[in-house]
């Protein structure tokens, strides 16, 4: 641990707040203000992890979230743990746990490092390449890969903490509290607008906050004092709010944001507990504001990664925020002037500098001048050929650069250095203006892409709008904010900058090397290990579109998205390929800008809230009783009651007995309910089922059928005359909503003349459906006053009545083929009805069953579950159910498809019933079905959709569809399954009961 | 998210509408006169053009209206809002 590297000279560090934490299971200490990345530096720790192919060793490169390389796994084995995370993000606190990734066994020493002597065979696309051929081996390779590759490990346990969403709307965002930001926010809230302005950090103020320099000043004082005052005042303004540690994740359309607000990261974990952890905030704003800034480029030569390599722009801010030094002997590689800022905040803390590397031959700046004068060498028109050191930097190598800066020249100079800044200028940070689908230009003296079109009401100010001398940004803000927000006050009187730099640049995308590009390694992308030479590669293999070489080398590709790297692969294709900057697109930046946990994106909707559970009316009874649940849609249903040790089968095959040898009960409140109402009710039912229900009596039900216009079947169910002109229509569990919407789509757009209405009554009635023989018997004992005999209320009929004064209404109808009555009653009273049925029923062995019964007893006599047997490919005459299908009706939904030349042709799959030859063998349900298993490859005639033992008929029965099945019956088919092949034979799909005997009966 | 304006209800956000494919797509009053390419007309052929598209909508979690909309795909710019039956305000 080096002591010299910290200085105490930063207002964010509070020196007299020890922090300590762990990193790679060794204790540290650091101050409250420091992040993980600044106390690790101060410990002189530079090595944080190793790089994704090559597993090279990696360091801090920057201060923010374009981070490549110092990705560390935060609190690991612990049920907080999150892979992935920016040391240079994390504000430390007491108990912080991190660790490198992608290393094993440890950082200083790891065995996938072989890879980068490996490296010339592991070139652009290798793993396409190798790794695919032949295909059968792919298993084999992926285990290897994923061990030895991979980032961070994902939390194996539930994520203890709270998330929340909240809705926002203003008039104005501002992203990012820079110096235009912050002056943006100020002229929109003084100016009466309701304004939201916030920033990653855990402070305002941009990089202008701590710019102590002598060489930028603002009316003449030092630019954070100038900017100090700035925040002291906004901080004051009412319909100002803002949020720090705010990350814009997403910008779409019609400035519609997300955003994470991050509330409790920086705490000590004992103090997080029933805190929200993070929000994810949905911004709805009629104006937005990006000032975003932008971030450094690094410079690309050999061996441009080794720990110690960092951006120009991180040194200063380490040493200006948090007081800590990088390094004891620096070197700054530089472009354009922004180093020397860097250098004079070294040279005013009498931190050692060896030398400036500029590739410039001309520089011409006050603050150049400066540094010169301090005595420090600048080689001018050099440019840095090599590095050296494994774990650290401690050695570079220089030469000359010729005229036009394609080649180096003359003797090589090697200097050493402990840290290396480098500098290649600057890259506007646009991806939330292309995110929100803005289009870019480039603009060609400084080779940036800048804002051009706005696709909402939006702005760019500042430095991500290409603005970078402290004077542009200043008057540019004031002059678009003005004209944007159509103020005629500013706020600001006269605003006077100085500056000490030049905004001269000397850009050269790869530097060249006095080796071949073969035998370099030059990085571009630090986190996926793309280098100059892949990106070249790609291109001579005929890669041309950015997204394409984008992939193929995965530059860009990482957890970073390419924040410091993508534009150097652009300049670098464009070099190579002689084209023009722009000309092959910039790649597409993708939300979100920094990941997001995914406790973020879920919010509340965890666990029990995941997703909505409905339950009946009778749900608790159905608890009580021991029933296993199925899930129907959104609805639990009772599956099956297990008596004693029953397993599934037992229980079923209990239930189903019973249900037919003297009376069974289900629950079929999920049951889609519509009430229709209106004069045209008969016309409009007449509409959309299948058959005619014009002559329908009052008080008597029928079964319809829906199509969609195509003519497949689309829904089921019976629906009831209640009075003239008042019908309830019931659907299926699943497609109630989805029915009451397509119902109400034609009413309003092709049938507007209709007068009906449509109310869904779901959830206001419980229904309770009792059958068997005995049913008749036990609803007389429920409802004594009510008629039951078979001229008063025969089969298909329906009757209001009273239970203890409550009215209901019962249906005589039947789904199971046994004489059966539903009763519909008031919801709230379901369960004590339910309960009198039980008690009624207690002589007569009344069963309780589940919708596994239900399905089988409905298969024993062939009725279809829509979306069981059918699958929106199967007609009514698919289906054998011509009888259902009016030939007299002009038209209704579906009608005409009926006849297309596809949906009369024969060989369509059609229902059948299926009888195995061993009465024993339960078909697996969705098995395929053949003819002839010998021709190759085999045709596929069709499927098994419904499949059960049938404890009524003592033997197996199922239903499937089955090509030309209609003129099947008694043909033979076989169900080839994994280790047999099953023989069956088709049969009518009504297997008991044909002639409704039991229905009819007299009871 | 688009912000819509739903003629009955005023703007609300994208998460409380439907959308329905092509508009003005009547269906035919005589289904039964027509021949199979006819119908398959009707039935299946929708224009999926970038630029100037007109769109049935459903405030599906709002006021259940359906009603049309001009949107330009090419960039998502909602042109204008009219409820069904009405003859589009913009061409
Ligand atoms: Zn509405």
């Amino acid at each position: 641990m080096s002591n010299n590297l910290r200085f105490k000279t930063s207002k964010f560090i509070d020196e007299t707040y020890r922090v300590s934490f762990k990193f790679n299971n060794k204790t540290y200490f650091g101050f409250k203000g420091d992040t993980l990345a600044s106390a690790l530096l101060a410990n002189g720790i530079h090595l944080v992890g190793r790089s994704f192919k090559y597993h090279r060793p990696r360091g801090i490169m920057t201060t923010g979230s374009e981070e490549p390389n110092a990705i560390i796994q935060l609190h690991d084995n612990s049920s907080r743990t999150e892979p992935n995370v920016r040391a240079t993000e994390v504000e430390i606190y007491e108990g912080l746990v991190a660790s490198s990734q992608n290393c094993w066994p440890n950082v200083n020493f790891d065995i996938g490092g072989i890879n980068n002597l490996l490296s010339p065979i592991l070139p652009a696309g290798f793993y396409y390449k190798t790794f695919m051929w032949p295909a059968s081996f792919w298993e084999k390779y992926e285990y290897f890969i994923r061990k030895s590759a991979g980032l961070g490990k994902s939390p194996k346990v539930a994520d203890p903490d709270i998330y929340e969403h909240k809705y926002i709307h203003c008039d104005v965002l501002v992203i990012g509290a820079g110096i235009s930001g912050i002056m943006a926010a100020k002229m929109a809230a003084k100016n009466g607008f309701k304004t939201l302005l916030v920033d990653e950090k855990s402070y305002l103020g941009g990089s202008s906050i701590y710019d102590n320099s002598e060489f930028s000043k603002i009316n003449n004082q030092i630019t954070s004092s100038w900017l100090e005052k700035e925040i002291n005042e906004i901080s004051k303004i009412e319909n100002l709010e803002i949020k720090t540690r705010t990350s814009v994740a997403a910008f779409h359309g019609y400035n519609f944001l997300l955003a994470r607000e991050n509330l409790t990261d920086h705490l000590p974990i004992n103090q997080r507990e029933n805190k929200v952890r993070q929000r994810l905030l949905k911004i709805r704003a009629k104006k937005v504001i990006t000032a975003t800034g932008s971030i450094e480029r690094p410079l690309i030569f050999d061996n441009n990664d080794r720990p110690g390599i960092m951006l120009s722009s991180a040194i200063k801010k380490y040493i200006d925020l948090y007081g800590v030094a990088c390094g004891e002997n620096n070197i700054l590689f530089t472009n354009n002037d922004t180093a020397y800022e860097t250098a004079m905040s070294l040279i005013q803390r009498g931190i050692k500098i060896n030398a400036i590397i500029d590739i410039r031959e001309q520089i011409d700046s006050k603050i150049s001048y400066e540094v010169e004068k301090n005595n420090i060498k600048i080689y001018k028109g050099y440019s840095v050929v090599d590095t050296y050191g494994y774990r650290r930097i401690n050695k570079i190598s220089i030469m000359k650069l010729s005229k036009d800066g394609q080649t180096v020249i003359g003797d090589k100079i090697k200097l050493n250095c402990d840290c290396l800044g480098i500098s290649g200028g600057w890259t506007p940070a646009v991806h939330l203006f292309t995110q929100s689908g803005g289009k870019l230009k480039f603009r060609e003296e400084d080779q940036v892409f800048i804002p051009n079109v706005y696709p909402s009401d939006q702005i760019s100010i500042g430095s991500c709008n290409g603005d970078f001398g402290l004077d542009e940004i200043i008057k540019n803000t004031l002059s678009s904010i003005k004209k944007f927000l159509d103020i005629d006050n500013s706020e600001y009187k006269a605003v006077e900058t100085i500056s000490g730099l030049n905004q001269s640049k000397r850009n050269i995308w790869l530097l060249p090397s006095d080796k071949s590009i073969g035998k370099t390694k030059s990085f571009v992308d630090y986190q996926n290990d793309a280098t100059a030479k892949d990106i070249k590669l790609a291109l001579r293999e005929g890669f041309r579109s950015i997204e394409h070489v984008k992939r193929y080398t995965t530059t860009g590709m990482g957890t970073d998205q390419g924040k410091l790297g993508n534009m150097h692969a652009l300049g670098i294709i464009s070099e190579t390929a002689g084209t023009k900057m722009g000309e092959h697109g910039t790649t597409t930046f993708r939300p979100p800008y920094t990941p997001l946990t995914f406790g973020t994106i879920v919010g509340r909707n965890v666990g029990e809230f995941f997703d909505i559970f409905r339950r009946t009316p009778i749900h608790d009874w159905h608890v009580a009783n021991n029933a296993e649940f199925e899930n129907v849609g959104q609805w639990k249903r009772a599956w099956y009651y297990p008596k004693d040790n029953e397993n599934m089968h037992q229980a079923v095959q209990r239930e189903s007995k019973a249900a037919r040898d003297s009376a069974g009960i289900l629950d079929a409140s999920t049951l889609g309910k519509i009430d229709i109402q209106g004069t045209d009710s008969s016309e409009f039912l007449n509409r959309v089922y299948t058959n005619a229900w014009s002559k329908l009596a009052v008080g008597k039900c029928r079964y319809g059928l829906m199509l969609n216009e195509d003519g497949m079947v689309y829904d089921d169910g019976v629906t009831t005359r209640l009075g003239e002109n008042h019908y309830i229509m019931t659907t299926t569990t699943g497609g109630a909503a989805n029915v009451l919407g397509k119902l109400e789509d034609y009413l309003q757009t092709e049938w507007p003349e209709l007068d009906v209405y449509l109310s869904s009554v779901t959830d206001h009635y419980a229904t309770i459906s009792v059958c068997g023989p005995n049913s008749k018997k036990i609803v007389s004992k429920v409802i004594p006053d009510l008629d039951l005999s078979d001229e008063k209320f025969p089969h298909m009929s329906f009757k209001n009545a009273k239970i203890d004064n409550i009215k209901c209404r019962v249906m005589r109808i039947s789904f199971t083929g046994e004489h059966s009555y539903e009763i519909n009653i008031q919801a709230n009273f379901g369960k004590s009805v339910w309960e009198k049925c039980m008690e009624a029923g207690k002589d007569f062995n009344i069963t309780p069953y589940g919708t596994e019964t239900m399905h089988l007893l409905r298969a024993e006599k062939g009725f279809i579950i829509v979306g069981q047997d059918t699958d929106a490919t199967l007609t009514p005459i698919d289906l054998q159910m011509d009888w259902i299908v009016s030939k007299k009706k002009y038209d209704f939904i579906g009608k005409r498809s009926l006849y297309r030349s596809d949906t009369i042709r024969e060989d369509r799959k059609q229902l059948v019933g299926l009888l195995t030859e061993n009465p024993e063998e339960v078909l697996e349900e969705g098995a395929q079905i053949v003819a002839d298993i010998k021709k190759s490859p085999i045709e596929m005639l069709g499927h098994v959709t419904s499949s059960y033992y049938s404890p009524n008929l003592k033997k197996s029965i199922a239903l499937g569809v089955v090509k030309g099945g209609k003129n099947m019956l008694g043909q033979k088919l076989i169900i080839p399954m994994e280790n047999k092949n099953i023989n069956v034979t088709v049969a009518d799909p009504v297997f008991l009961d044909k002639e409704g005997e039991r229905l009819n009966a007299k009871l | 998210m688009f912000l819509i304006t739903c003629p009955f209800c005023g703007e609300r956000e994208q998460s409380e509408f439907k959308a329905g494919g092509e508009a003005h797509i009547v269906r035919p009053k005589q289904p039964t006169e027509l021949s199979d390419d006819e119908w398959a007309e009707y039935l299946f052929m929708r224009k999926n053009i970038k630029g100037i598209q007109f769109e049935r909508w459903n405030h599906v979690h709002g006021c259940r209206k359906w009603f049309n909309m001009v949107r330009d795909t090419s960039n998502d710019q909602i042109k204008a809002v009219y409820k069904m039956g009405e003859k589009p305000p913009v061409k």
